[in-house]
């Protein structure tokens, strides 16, 4: 099948042999968040530049919706594609209203037109009409970067290209003019290549992060595939420590992480029994589950220790409020409960109540050791308890 | 005439004389006002030009700063030599004055325009015309009209002195009064009327300027 967006080995060359795009192949398919992050210098803007002819690629071909680039009009190409960049570049000798439909002014729009669309789209981020008739030295920073994302969209441009669109806004507008360009992206269904130097602006704003260094795309996928298998170092240290252990547990399970087989006796069992186990499996605590594995209670050798004179079986000493987490639960969520309330560990059961596993404090542990060092080694010593 | 002090003497120049003056005047002004328009025609696509070939830039207007560097009146005398006496040599002065701020301020202006505006004019689609017309120029117009303006002053000066090539204008009456004994109610009536069409010329052009300068700011 055809992609909306191919890159086709493209490279490309600086006079003094400075490969800036080092050999790249990628597609896009239409309605996609694509965000390009990197180094600086690592060929992010040259890449985004090609795809509007801006820069000519030194090889390779790049094809937009069925057409080679290097056949298209690149005048004619620009005015199908939408431009924003980081220092807004509104026409400060122009009201809002023609910054806005410079483009439908390009393509020789009827006046009454470009008017009913400068209001259209100005109603779309909520600014008033007053707006139209002021200069874009009126307005405050974020207000004119609200107009300068309008603008790429004042022909009908289904592919918008941004490079560093909000780097100079203070985080509270920054914030507010993502999501806006994420909502206008979802409803309208644009394709958006979007620059940027920010991971947290990539992870909100993607539906497909590519990291570049040197040249290259060092990895490209959705947000969680990157931050669950980042491919290499650099993609880590670009991720950053506090990210990754952040977004582990939020997308594990406690399925994934629990171990499998927790030490578990049946309530008819004897007293004597109880301790051979725990001396035999070293634990000082055992879960208590029927036939079926249903999760009944839990003993501890300190109750066998006060009652062993007078009891005889499990059941008549076991604590049968005992607390679990069920197998789909986000690791996030057993991470907070079990440090919090100072738990050793947590039963896992399934949908039906049956035991399936334990998360202990060690496992947790494990999981942001790996999430810091990498997944090098695996845990193939599973001590319980 | 001799009884009167001075500024009655220019009174009663005026009086007698108004519509002579203002021929004169009309003269003054007019071979300025070709010269200067002249060079504008010329310097404004030669500073166009120079602003997007950075390595020409040197050439011309290092030529237009040794133009700048000669006596007006070498300058009248050696054209004259070319043209003959007349209103053409003094065009032909004023003119080649007044390439040197026409250019530089035009190669400033366009200079000045923000890169990141050039960048998002090409990335809408624009072809390098319409930047041209749509952008470079309206925003260099102010600081362009700062070097007519310039240019026009100086063209109001070097054609006072014209009249010694016998291009007539407000010159001419000046000549007159250093010719004549007691001459300097004569000299003021052609000083004067210089003078203030240069103050005149300065501060509607510099009214021009500043209205040029800020659209964005006017509400
Ligand atoms: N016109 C040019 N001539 C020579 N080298 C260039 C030119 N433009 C860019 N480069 C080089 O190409 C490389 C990639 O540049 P590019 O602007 O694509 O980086 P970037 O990833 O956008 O960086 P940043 O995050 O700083 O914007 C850099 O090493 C840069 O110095
Ligand atoms: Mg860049």
């Amino acid at each position: 099948m055809t992609h909306y967006l191919t890159f086709d080995h493209v490279s490309k060359l600086y006079r003094g042999g400075n490969k800036a795009v080092d050999d790249i192949s990628f597609t896009v398919d239409q309605g996609e968040f694509i965000c390009l992050i990197g180094t600086s210098g690592s060929g992010k803007t040259t890449t985004m530049r090609m795809i509007n002819r801006m820069i000519t690629p030194t090889q390779g071909s790049i094809t937009l919706a069925g057409e080679d680039l290097a056949n298209v009009d690149p005048v004619k190409l620009r005015r199908r594609i939408g431009y924003v960049i980081q220092n807004i570049g509104l026409m400060p000798h122009m009201t809002i209203q023609d910054n806005i439909t410079i483009v439908p002014k390009l393509l020789k729009w009827s006046p009454e037109k470009r008017h009913t669309k400068a209001l259209e789209l100005l109603k779309l981020v909520e600014m008033p009409a007053t707006f139209l008739d002021r200069y874009p030295s009126q307005l405050s920073g974020g207000q004119q970067q609200r107009i300068g994302v309008i603008r790429a969209l004042a022909a009908g441009q289904d592919i918008i290209l941004m490079d560093e669109p909000f780097g100079a806004l203070d985080p509270i507008t920054r914030e507010a003019l993502q999501d806006l360009v994420k909502q206008l992206q979802s409803e309208l269904g644009k394709t958006i290549i979007f620059v940027t130097h920010d991971m947290d602006e990539a992870l909100k704003l993607a539906s497909r992060i590519a990291i570049m260094d040197n040249g290259q795309i060092i990895q490209m996928g959705t947000p969680n595939e990157i931050l669950r298998n980042p491919a290499n170092q650099f993609v880590e240290d670009l991720i950053g420590h506090e990210r990754l252990i952040e977004a582990k547990p939020n997308v594990e399970t406690v399925g994934q992480i629990m171990l499998k087989s927790p030490v578990a006796i049946t309530p008819g069992k004897s007293l004597v029994d109880a301790i051979r186990l725990m001396r035999q499996r070293r634990v000082d605590t055992l879960l208590v589950v029927d036939e079926n594995r249903h999760l009944k209670g839990l003993v501890d050798i300190e109750n066998i220790d006060h009652h062993y004179k007078d009891a005889t079986s499990v059941s008549d000493i076991m604590t049968t409020q005992v607390s679990y987490v069920n197998e789909k639960d986000l690791v996030r969520d057993t991470i907070e409960r079990i440090l919090k309330r100072g738990w050793k560990y947590v039963p896992v059961v399934n949908d039906d109540h049956q035991l399936v596993g334990i998360v202990t404090r060690t496992a947790l542990v494990d999981v942001v050791y790996d999430a810091v060092w990498g997944d090098t080694d695996e845990p193939d010593t599973q001590s319980e308890q | 005439m001799t009884d009167l002090n001075t500024w009655q003497q220019l009174i009663y120049y005026f009086q007698h004389n108004g519509s002579y003056v203002l021929r004169q005047f009309s003269q003054h002004f007019l071979i300025s006002i070709y010269g200067v328009l002249i060079a504008a025609l010329l310097g404004i696509p030669l500073g166009i030009f120079i602003a997007h070939r950075k390595k020409l830039s040197h050439v011309i207007i290092g030529i237009a700063n040794v133009i700048q560097t000669v006596p007006s009146l070498a300058m009248l005398s050696i054209i004259m030599l070319g043209l003959g006496l007349g209103t053409r040599t003094v065009i032909a002065t004023v003119f080649l004055y007044s390439l040197l701020p026409i250019i530089k301020n035009t190669y400033t202006g366009m200079e000045n325009v923000s890169d990141n505006i050039i960048d998002s004019g090409i990335g809408m689609g624009m072809t390098n015309w319409q930047l041209l017309r749509l952008v470079e120029l309206p925003l260099s117009l102010a600081v362009i009209m700062a070097g007519i303006r310039n240019a026009l002053v100086v063209a109001i000066g070097i054609t006072a002195i014209g009249a010694f090539v016998g291009a007539g204008g407000l010159g001419d009456i000046i000549i007159r009064g250093t010719n004549a004994t007691n001459g300097g109610a004569l000299i003021l009536a052609g000083a004067l009327p210089t003078a203030l069409t240069a103050i005149i010329a300065d501060l509607t052009l510099g009214f021009i300027q500043r209205h040029l300068e800020a659209p964005q700011t006017r509400s």
